[in-house]
């Protein structure tokens, strides 16, 4: 017998097809209740427009694997860090040709340092692994993703920002 | 909303909160988020502040949308349009909050499409048409450096929905102050052309920065209730971040000392007062155009 939240679990994201939710780390709760299933998800960002279709996939899933009703709602805190993306969703990145992120950035105590230079913290190349490479745009196809490129392969690529 | 094994059925069982446009299931952007006011927080201003928070995002993505198919480089074209979809994410929070604590029924699209522009509470820096890259660049740099420390003290408010969107914007904002401040060092710092027409934007805009830290009433009312911030406050932080900015553009503050000092000079009134230029009418009678055409239309 399959739990709610293994079903959940298999969801997969609808703008990176090859992780699934929970390799993604946006599922905070998943309830099974008397009047269904109580689901609760945490945005990547924002703004991020696949929340709805998320919502969607996650009604269908648990309608087709026989449990009927499902409530998805939404968790705004804690807000989501890419630290929460399992060791496997990092894998299935990087097989696919996105670099996963690095560990997130931590705050110290005061204002945010704002930094001029473009981020040059070690991204190595999925594509031939050389450790250096550098920023073509901090934003990309997603407002998760920025792109890269690799001066060895010569590859440009993208890659998971730490957030 | 339902689903059955037909999948064509799937897509027209849709009930009435559904828009085509924005795919199945448009869904409140807050779902299921807990939407209890702190007891002795007031409604109307905790209200009023989520609108002046919420208009500053919304009309500020409008106005980067609109770079979309007009910037130097593609990977502009994507940055900007994904700022724009972040500060899009941050305004349908808080326009939906906002719409909560009023308590009459408006949500995030009612309020959004079917204010007029003096209803609107924006800062006006949002609104301004930008002349050229280089004045996109310098309104988002301040906005952003204005905006971010903002987020950051909102994390303490008391309303746990603000707190909460504070928490999540502070990642974001963090990479717009980036990707502007990283241009106007480029562009400040560049040939002599572009350090003219930098400098220039720099000179236009950053005189008009003064409104963004005068608090209107509810603004200093919700601040001593611990729930909003006091834009005062701000102040320090702004002036190191364009400081270092300009520094390491080679650009120069306006004339007038301080950098955030002027105030618009022989503009009268205020954004948060409801008071707007020409500009915001103009972004009204485009977003607002199919709304305000097809009251309620669902697609």
């Amino acid at each position: 017998m399959v739990t709610a939240a293994e079903v959940v679990a298999t969801v997969t994201d609808p703008e990176l097809p090859m992780v699934t939710l929970a390799d993604l780390g946006i599922v905070r709760e998943v309830r099974e209740t008397a009047d269904g299933v109580v689901v609760a998800i945490t945005p990547t960002y924002s703004g991020c427009p696949a929340m709805e279709t998320i919502r969607d996939d996650i009604v269908a899933a648990l309608w087709q694997a026989g449990f009927g009703r499902a409530d998805v709602r939404t968790q705004l805190s804690p807000a989501w860090t890419t630290d929460w993306i399992s060791e496997t969703g990092r894998a299935k990145l990087a097989a696919a040709g996105i670099a996963p992120p690095g560990a997130a950035p931590r705050r110290s105590a005061g204002p945010v340092p704002l930094v001029l230079a473009p981020r040059t913290e070690s991204v190595a190349c999925p594509q031939c692994g050389n450790a250096r490479t550098e920023q073509i745009s901090a934003f990309s196809a997603t407002a998760c993703r920025e792109l890269r490129r690799c001066p060895s392969c010569r590859e440009p690529f993208e890659h998971m920002k730490e957030i | 909303m339902s689903f059955d094994d037909d999948a064509y059925g799937a897509l027209t069982d849709h009930d009435d909160d559904s828009r085509w446009a924005y795919g199945t299931g448009f869904a409140d952007p807050m779902a299921g988020v807990p939407t209890a006011v702190p007891d002795d927080v007031d409604r109307a201003d905790l209200a009023a502040y989520c609108l002046m928070l919420g208009d500053d995002v919304l009309v500020m993505s409008h106005r980067l949308q609109q770079w979309v198919t007009r910037a130097p480089e593609l990977e502009d074209e994507l940055a900007l349009a994904n700022i724009g979809l972040d500060l899009l994410g941050q305004a349908r929070l808080l326009l939906t909050r906002a719409g909560e604590a009023e308590g009459a029924g408006r949500d995030e699209d009612a309020l959004a499409y079917l204010r007029d522009p003096a209803g609107f509470r924006n800062v006006r820096l949002a609104e301004r048409a930008d002349a050229d890259f280089a004045y996109l660049l310098a309104r988002l740099l301040v906005f952003s450096c204005w905006r971010l420390p903002l987020l950051d003290r909102l994390v303490a408010s008391r309303d746990p929905v603000l707190a909460a969107i504070g928490a999540k914007g502070v990642k974001e904002v963090t990479y717009h102050r980036e990707y502007a401040a990283q241009w106007v060092v480029r562009l400040g710092d560049g040939t002599d052309l572009s350090h003219r027409r930098m400098q220039a934007a720099i000179d236009a805009v950053l005189p008009t920065a003064g409104e963004l830290f005068r608090p209107h009433e509810v603004e200093s009312r919700l601040a001593a209730a611990g729930v909003a911030v006091d834009p005062a406050a701000l102040r320090p932080e702004f002036d190191e971040a364009i400081t270092q900015v300009l520094d390491a553009a080679t650009l120069s503050a306006p004339a007038g000392g301080e950098v955030s000092g002027g105030e618009m000079a022989g503009r009268a009134g205020r954004g948060r007062d409801g008071i707007h230029g020409p500009e915001l009418t103009e972004i009204l009678a485009e977003m607002q155009e199919l709304a305000r055409a097809l009251p309620g239309g669902v697609w």
